[in-house]
């Protein structure tokens, strides 16, 4: 497992299922919670890391 | 038929043991206040991040004092509870350095104790009527 977007959503995926279960008590609320959550780490993870792009290392 | 809230379930039980065993297993306080799904949410995903981060090949921190980051990281790693001790028993956790997944395995071990540190902290608001 040595891609890093895979270990990325891997990531996204048990965080927001965490913390969507923790936040929301109705299934419906956390499933929607939940998925704005993971949506919003990978597009976030894309994101910056496009925003990092011109950046030398 | 009344309902049984979770305070009549934990009825006559210190919060302090039920945060313990919210600790130790993660999942058990809101199992044991009946909150069934979302313990058994906790008891699957927690210790799996955690198994995952362990097959990354992170460290297991130990709790050095003489430089605080790494101490830190061994407070958030222990969060997790009995998976921690499995590991530590077990040997495993070693923490391969130059291995590609090294800091990903490292960020699955410290953010599963912290997590679990948060279900912790819910589990005793339930039981104190907080939530």
């Amino acid at each position: 497992m040595h891609s890093h977007f895979l270990l990325l959503i891997v990531f996204a995926f048990f965080v927001s299922t965490v913390f969507a279960t923790l936040m929301r008590d109705e299934i419906g609320q956390q499933i929607r919670f939940g998925g704005v959550l993971f949506g919003g780490f990978v597009v976030g993870a894309v994101v910056f890391g496009w925003l990092m792009y011109p950046i030398p290392l | 038929m009344v309902r049984e809230t979770t305070i009549d379930r934990t009825q006559g039980l210190h919060p302090i043991l039920i945060a313990l065993a919210a600790w130790i297993v993660p999942g058990a306080g809101h199992l044991w206040g009946g909150q069934r799904v979302k313990g058994l949410v906790f008891l699957v995903m927690l210790p799996l991040m955690f198994a995952v981060g362990l097959a990354l090949e992170g460290r297991l921190f130990p709790f050095e004092l003489s430089q605080p980051l790494v101490a830190l990281a061994a407070i958030a790693d222990v969060g997790i509870g009995a998976p921690y001790l499995v590991g530590k028993a077990l040997s495993l956790g070693v923490g391969t350095v130059t291995a590609v997944t090294y800091e990903y395995g490292n960020t699955f071990l410290i953010v599963a104790g912290l997590l679990n540190l948060l279900v912790v902290c819910d589990a005793w608001d339930l039981v104190t009527g907080r939530k």
